[in-house]
């Protein structure tokens, strides 16, 4: 038996939770397969080929993938599932929307947002926001899992490219529903999940003008802006920005805080990275408790010094 | 139309639960429980449809022991007609939530199913995805708004890139976001009708699901606790530490 990754792009670039997955994929000491759909996406093909670690790629190729629905993925993948006993995805949005139907279908209890794989029947996953962190065991002989990507290290390009296997793509009644529209939040910043600086804001940001302050900030350090639920919420910022139990996990070298008071739910996403500053007017707010480094300051004089010195 | 809404018992969203003192479970001895803050959003999406006119019949639904009829209530006080307890003493995970929905599904027949996209326990956003792939009707997953029209429903979702609308063919299973709504308060006179709504009850085992665990937790621990750091009194004594202590920039 084999473990396959489910593989995520965004019609170019292999997206770089797919390098991580494919790491945790490896630690299960079986082949892994990559799974990508697509509608001839060539550079993305080319990418997949060339990921460390994989023995081959199915490649589902159609035109019904140049918009992603769950009903056609899962297809996909139980079409081959006879071969393979794991099956793995990111706790992206993506992830999260596909895995848990191909498990259904296959009657497996899928296990969520993996942050350690301690054997292949074992598995540590946060609880109630991350409040505690459960290790559970599966008696069961196929598993699916969804990995926290910000807990496993991105595996490198491969100098040799593994072979292509081209597959049919299952039908699917999937005109059941039809793909409308994207409204895609355009940023010349680093993706949020996989930058090395996040600097966030929160409801102490006020409005959304404000996040002018933040971005040149991210722009001297080549940061990645994120935003507390409170400042989403308010529609400062769109939900993409979201840092947290419901929103994004991020782990980067360095994650500024910039008024947010820490609510566990905050701190949820964003407590294992490693180094955290937290600048807040309010000295009692709960985010200085997580921080290595506290500025206790109006962030409308700190930012603006802040970019001024980098 | 008519639409089924699954909810669940948690934790208070405010309350930060611990490890039990054996480290096998969590410890909710004495813990504030309420309705999963993601179904209260679905509740509230059904009571806005029913009062534009789109819905004619919410009924909601949930599995535990009987004291889980205390958010059914709370349901039934927000607007819903009707509620059902599936009851069973035993912990309950996704698929096997997913199979049982699946059956009050077939039994209902409602033309929508609305419900929280994850509850704030287990984390584990499986639920209506796994019901959606048992039941073959579509899933729209993680909606900050839902638009019915004739026998369509038309979903914006939240996804990691920005936002993604679907439309799809009815019935539909939507899970919520955050984004969708925000919930009401149960007024007191609806606290008080809502017991004389009807509540049905009927046993998980009459339904003919297995509530066999096939995951189970066998450690339960608090995550390493970080170490409160040092408080800088200025912006170039941060730039400092950053640079030559933490060296990230």
């Amino acid at each position: 038996m084999k473990t396959l990754v489910l593989a995520e792009h965004n019609g170019t670039n292999l997206s770089a939770a797919t390098f991580s997955v494919v790491n945790a994929a490896k630690q299960l000491g079986r082949e892994v397969d990559l799974l990508l759909t697509n509608n001839s996406c060539t550079s993305v093909l080319e990418e997949a080929k060339s990921v460390e670690g994989i023995s081959k790629v199915l490649n589902f190729s159609h035109e019904k993938f140049s918009s992603e629905l769950a009903e056609d993925v899962a297809a996909c993948v139980v079409s081959v599932s006879s071969e393979y006993d794991f099956f793995l995805a990111s706790s992206s949005t993506s992830g999260k929307n596909n895995l848990p139907r191909v498990a259904a279908l296959l009657d497996i209890q899928q296990i969520s947002e993996v942050t350690d794989i301690i054997d292949d029947k074992t598995f540590k996953k946060p609880i109630y926001a991350g409040s505690c962190i459960a290790t559970v065991q599966s008696s069961q002989e196929k598993n699916a899992l969804t990995i926290r990507t910000t807990s496993f290290d991105r595996v490198s390009v491969s100098a040799s490219t593994a072979s292509v296997e081209d597959k049919e793509v299952p039908e699917t009644d999937s005109r059941k529903s039809d793909f409308v529209k994207n409204e895609l939040t355009v940023s010349d910043r680093p993706e949020l999940t996989s930058a090395d600086i996040v600097i966030s804001g929160g409801r102490g940001m006020q409005n959304g003008e404000n996040f002018a302050l933040l971005e040149a900030v991210a722009e001297k350090l080549n940061a990645a802006v994120g935003a507390s639920r409170a400042a989403v919420d308010s529609g400062f910022v769109p939900n993409d920005y979201q840092v947290g139990q419901t929103g994004k996990s991020v782990a980067p070298d360095l994650y500024i805080a910039v008024g947010i008071s820490g609510a566990i739910q905050h701190l949820a996403g964003m407590k294992d990275s490693k180094t955290i500053v937290a600048i807040n007017k309010d000295e009692e707010a709960p985010i200085f408790k997580v921080a290595d480094y506290g500025l206790v300051a109006d962030l409308f004089e700190a930012l603006p010094e802040l970019e001024s010195k980098l | 139309m008519k639409i089924l809404i699954p909810i669940k018992r948690v934790n208070d969203y405010n309350v930060k639960v611990r490890p039990n003192q054996a480290n096998n479970d969590v410890d909710l001895t004495n813990v504030k429980m309420a309705m999963n803050p993601f179904c209260e959003i679905a509740v509230e999406e059904a009571i806005r449809l029913k009062e534009a006119g789109k819905a004619d019949e919410i009924v909601v639904v949930t599995i535990g022991d009987d004291k889980h009829q205390e958010q059914l209530r709370t349901a039934l006080a927000l607007g819903a007609d009707r509620a059902i307890l599936v009851k069973t003493d035993n912990p309950v995970q996704p698929l096997v939530v997913a199979k049982v929905l699946s059956k009050i599904y077939e039994a209902e027949n409602p033309n929508l199913v609305i419900m929280g996209k994850v509850g704030i326990d287990g984390d584990h956003n499986q639920t209506g995805q796994m019901f959606a792939a048992l039941t073959g009707i579509p899933q729209a997953t993680f909606a900050s708004e839902i638009n019915i029209e004739g026998n369509r429903v038309e979903v914006t979702r939240e996804i990691d890139g920005g936002l993604e609308t679907l439309s799809a063919e009815m019935p539909a299973v939507v899970t919520t976001d955050l984004r969708l709504n925000e919930p009401r308060y149960a007024s007191l006179p609806n606290i008080m009708k809502a017991k004389r709504k009807p509540l049905e009850e009927m046993d998980l085992e009459s339904l003919g699901v297995s509530v066999e665990a096939k995951v189970n937790t066998i450690k339960v621990q608090s995550p390493p606790e970080r170490q409160e750091g040092v408080k800088v009194e200025t912006v170039d004594q941060l730039v400092d530490k950053l640079k030559n202590e933490a060296k990230v920039i």
